[in-house]
């Protein structure tokens, strides 16, 4: 029996044929030259960077509430702009400008772990299909297809709202596991394709043993569905923190902040103090924007049907 | 096509049984479980203990599982325990379930009507500098958190525009027929009723199509791009057709074929658009209860609202593809 | 006055950031009424985009056509989009090479031909089903009342071909340009198809140009053969004067590379040696001159012109002479 959606599964699975490696010399020099390409990268590249020296970069210390005095919450004032509080203090009278900042590490760290649980679940389970077939494969996609069945972003409310403390890591292992599947569709998908290809019959007519043929010939020339798809990811992921953090099931302590939970946590004072929610939404927009840049461009660029 | 679809509604069954049953073992498995859900952490060992056994929770969990699909049978999902404390949860399902249907109409009707002639338009100018902010434009649209942009509008665009920012109607006296607040006063003839209704409608569900739209965008692009290649549009060109006619029979007709197929995919956005988009307006659907419900942990709640939202997203998609098979000869003449 | 009358159509591709690519360079042909005339030359040589151009149907950006195209004494390529889209279908058809992507698959046969007749001859769409059953019917389309109602994909290769003849010649144009109408299909039903094109040119005295690479094709239909290489026509003859005796080195390549069932089991096929790849440009001196064997040092520095040589039009400084052994080696 196969179940759930046939649509969304030949959707992944059509990402999945625009596997093998020598696209990648042929994808990278178009990229080099597309301009939206580099605008994607370069807002990664200084969001990274950003990220990285942050804690040095930031003026004051992020967690302290220091401007406390200035917050008056009977009348719902915050500590306005002054010198050295570019941006003000927040609800809690902690650095605005500091807390931007150094959110972008906790951002990071969500995006790249949720992507990186993601994408190592679905490697597993989408190898062990693909590479092993049989009842193994049967298994795996049963599990795959169910949870495919959810739509996604209900999926990882639902995921969240299990864990009776959240935390950062509950929130981002909420994100990762709706990907799973995905991965996982994705990999069996190109294997399958693999598997009856040419080169793996010749390495396997040379006798070369299951497990090289698996790491050596076919996860490589599966890699370029994975990195469009975990490029793609990247962005959603912080995305989806936010919209978790706005349901109350995001991470309740917010001594190191995250952008998506710094939106999500003032959706009370949106009317009064809207730059507490437009500044963390911009930086989100931003940095989700260069992830999609990217990873559309990538997409086109790997897409065998665009090679001339 | 018969056989496909009964096929594909065991499949539904299947799936229904898989996931009520991980959603029944996550509610018994939560610390505390649905006593303290209930009680509340501080209520008395004995009063627990009582209510343990008249929930028969001392009971093994695949009986309590059974005992629940038997229930559940006779339309008995429990009671809320925070969204409408009190209230039973498939009550609240059917009291919610047609806003929503109402609200994700009205978005999935903006995205199409919008997506579509956009996407059209970003294919015949490839390149141009329309296609290329529309399509940067469709890229924000995915980037921006929904319920960030439901904000935006809900404070900035409805004071103006006017438009109501709260709710589904305002407290005026209108006849309940369907539930569908739009419908029913086409229905009983108060079409200020009606009017009311679509004022409110509007703000969220143009929050709620932003991301559906953004994708019916980019797919009709790439399909229309894909068929304007084709050979048959080149004879239809040779022929001297005019150009509406070509653009509608030839171009048209075949690029919403991968089209109908994302606006099935779409209602999952929409299901879990709604959620957020209906909090930030106090909607009262599915989605805001979704949220309440999770905000409080009201288990009975959610465990009918996710299997009824998997139950419509996959049975959307059925349709979908049913209907897929229907405009597409080289499927329907097999 | 000639239908058609090609004069120095020029086609010049320029990509941004590429250099201009010219497709067709400076042909000119007559098509007389009724007459058919074959474009022939191997891919790339410029035949498929001399017939867009007629039709009108290349890609506006980034296209150059000059040259003139009367059909009846009409410049074709002066006239606006909107009277070409009037012509199209009416004074000129075109049957195009691969049947099954020329159809479009979602939509019936039978709107695929009465479309046409509505656009055209302003007919309802009742009284253009019961004519474009008719059609069928003449294309030799059997039970044409079922196959009006079928799509492309239910169709066979050659059926498909037939079904696109009869929507080319729905509004009898004077001029139909097909564009190797039989390469997609099996042997067999090439041969049907060709004499079908043939019996309803002369039925309907309609002027057909054929392009194919496809010798055995313009051995059996053309009246005029115009032999296209690099963009240019580098021989015009009759057809009968064309096989007899190939003047030009490429046209001589062309015929002798044709297997031959008469000829001695131990005597070798002489292909044409290279690739289009290998082509000097025009301007430099003849473009076949690095594939050639009667290549001489004139050749890679001079253009040859197009002049009257030996009772046809030429484009050759060595051409194959008859009484050579070399003419003598297709003869035989």
């Amino acid at each position: 029996m196969v179940l759930g959606l046939s649509s969304k599964k030949d959707k992944i699975d059509g990402l999945a044929e625009s596997a093998g490696v020598s696209l990648a010399a042929s994808a990278w020099k178009r990229l080099r030259r597309s301009p939206v390409f580099l605008t994607g990268a370069v807002i990664i590249g200084l969001f990274f960077v950003l990220s990285l020296l942050s804690p040095w970069l930031a003026p004051q210390d992020p967690s302290v509430p220091m401007l406390i005095d200035q917050v008056v919450k009977a009348r719902n004032e915050i500590p306005p702009p002054q010198p050295g509080h570019p941006l003000g203090g927040d609800l809690q009278g902690r650095d605005f400008f500091s807390r931007l900042l150094v959110g972008s590490q906790q951002t990071l760290v969500v995006g790249v772990g949720a992507t990186l649980i993601g994408l190592t679940g679905g490697l597993v389970l989408g190898t062990l299909a693909g590479a092993l077939g049989g009842w193994v494969d049967s298994i795996v996609m049963r599990i795959v297809d169910v949870m495919l069945s959810l739509p996604s972003l209900l999926l990882a409310f639902s995921i969240a709202a299990m864990f009776a403390r959240p935390s950062q890591f509950t929130v981002i292992l909420a994100v990762a596991i709706v990907q799973i599947p995905v991965f996982a569709r994705l990999l069996r998908g190109s294997m399958l394709a693999q598997r009856h290809s040419d080169h793996v019959l010749a390495a396997t007519a040379l006798g070369v043993k299951k497990g090289a043929i698996v790491f050596r010939h076919m996860l490589p020339n599966s890699l370029s569905p994975v990195i469009v798809q975990s490029t793609l990811v990247l962005a959603t992921a912080i995305i989806e923190a936010a919209a978790l953090s706005f349901l109350g099931l995001g991470n309740p302590d917010d001594r190191l902040p995250e952008w998506g939970q710094m939106l999500g946590d003032v959706q009370n004072v949106f009317d009064t103090h809207p730059h507490l929610a437009a500044w963390p939404a911009i930086c989100i927009i931003i940095v989700a924007l260069g992830f999609t840049l990217m990873g559309e461009t990538l997409r086109e660029a790997l897409d065998p049907k665009n090679r001339r | 096509m018969l056989r496909y679809t009964i096929r594909r509604l065991a499949q539904l069954v299947g799936v229904v049984l898989v996931l009520s049953m991980l959603l029944f073992a996550w509610l018994r498995l939560l610390p505390g479980g649905p006593v303290s859900a209930l009680l509340g952490e501080r209520a008395t060992p004995e009063s627990r203990e009582a209510l343990t056994k008249q929930l028969g929770l001392d009971q093994p969990i695949f009986v309590q599982y059974f005992k629940f699909l038997g229930r559940a049978a006779t339309g008995d999902f429990g009671v809320s325990t925070g969204v409408q404390p009190g209230d039973s949860a498939l009550d609240i399902f059917l009291q919610r379930f047609p806003a929503t249907i109402e609200l994700s109409f009205f978005a999935i009707l903006i995205a199409i009507a919008v997506g579509v002639p956009l996407g059209y338009l970003a294919a015949k100018r490839r390149g141009g500098w329309f296609d290329n902010l529309s399509v940067i434009g469709s890229l924000i649209g995915v980037a921006v958190p929904v319920f960030f942009l439901a904000y935006l509008l809900k404070d900035v665009a409805s004071s103006a525009l006017g438009l109501p920012s709260q709710g589904r109607q305002d407290a005026i006296d209108a006849t309940r027929v369907t539930g569908f607040f739009t419908l029913d006063g086409l229905i009983t003839g108060e079409f200020d009723a009606t009017l009311n209704a679509l004022e409110h409608l509007i703000l969220p569900a143009i929050a709620l199509a932003t991301i559906p739209f953004a994708v019916i965008f980019r797919i009709t692009r790439a399909a229309v791009l894909d068929v304007l290649d084709e050979d048959f549009v080149r004879t239809a060109e040779s022929k001297g057709l005019t150009a509406p006619v070509i653009r509608r029979r030839h171009v048209l007709r075949n690029a919403m074929l991968p089209v109908v197929t994302t606006i099935g995919l779409q209602t999952g956005a929409l299901l879990s658009g709604a959620v957020l988009t209906e909090k930030v307006f106090s909607f009262a659907g599915v989605g805001q209860a979704l949220a309440i419900g999770f905000e409080r942990r009201d288990y009975p709640v959610l465990l009918l609202l996710i299997i009824m939202a998997t139950i419509v997203y996959v049975v959307v998609n059925l349709l979908v593809d049913l209907s897929y098979a229907l405009i597409d000869p080289r499927i329907r003449t097999r | 006055m000639a239908l058609l009358e090609v004069r120095d159509l020029t086609v010049v591709f320029q990509r941004k950031g590429e250099e201009p690519f010219r497709a067709v360079d400076g042909v000119s042909f007559d098509v007389e009424p009724g007459q058919t005339v074959g474009l022939v030359g191997e891919s790339g040589c410029g035949k498929s985009v001399t017939s867009l151009a007629i039709m009108g149907l290349l890609p506006k950006r980034g296209t150059k056509i000059t040259g003139t195209v009367s059909y009846d004494g009409t410049d074709l390529l002066k006239l606006s989009d909107r009277e070409m889209r009037d012509r199209r279908g009416r004074d000129l058809g075109m049957v195009f090479q691969d049947p099954l992507s020329s159809l479009n698959p979602v939509v019936p046969i039978g709107l695929q031909v009465t479309e046409v007749l509505e656009r055209h001859r302003g007919m309802a769409r009742k009284e253009a089903m019961i004519e474009a059953k008719e059609l069928l019917d003449k294309v030799g389309i059997p039970d044409p009342n079922r196959r009006l109602k079928e799509y492309p994909h239910q169709l066979s290769g050659g059926m498909r071909q037939r079904a696109l003849i009869a929507i080319a010649l729905a509004c009898r144009p004077k001029l139909l340009i097909a564009d190797e109408p039989t390469t997609a299909l099996d042997v067999t039903i090439q041969a049907q198809i060709l004499s079908l094109m043939k019996e309803l040119v002369q039925d309907l005295g309609t002027a057909l140009v054929m392009i194919t690479h496809d010798l055995g094709v313009v051995a059996g239909l053309c009246d005029e053969v115009n032999v296209l290489y690099g963009g240019k026509v580098v021989e015009k003859a009759m057809r009968h004067e064309l096989f007899a005796e190939p003047r030009h080195p490429y046209t001589h390549g062309l015929l002798a590379s044709i297997p031959r069932l008469d000829a001695a089991t131990h005597s070798k096929l002489t292909p044409i040696k290279g690739s289009v790849a290998d082509n000097i440009p025009w301007s430099q001196g003849c473009a076949f001159a690095p594939r050639c064997p009667n290549a001489l040092d004139v050749c890679v520095r001079v253009t040859p012109p197009e002049e009257d040589q030996l009772g046809r039009l030429l484009r050759c400084h060595n051409p194959v002479v008859p009484g050579t052994p070399a003419a003598e080696e297709v003869r035989a």
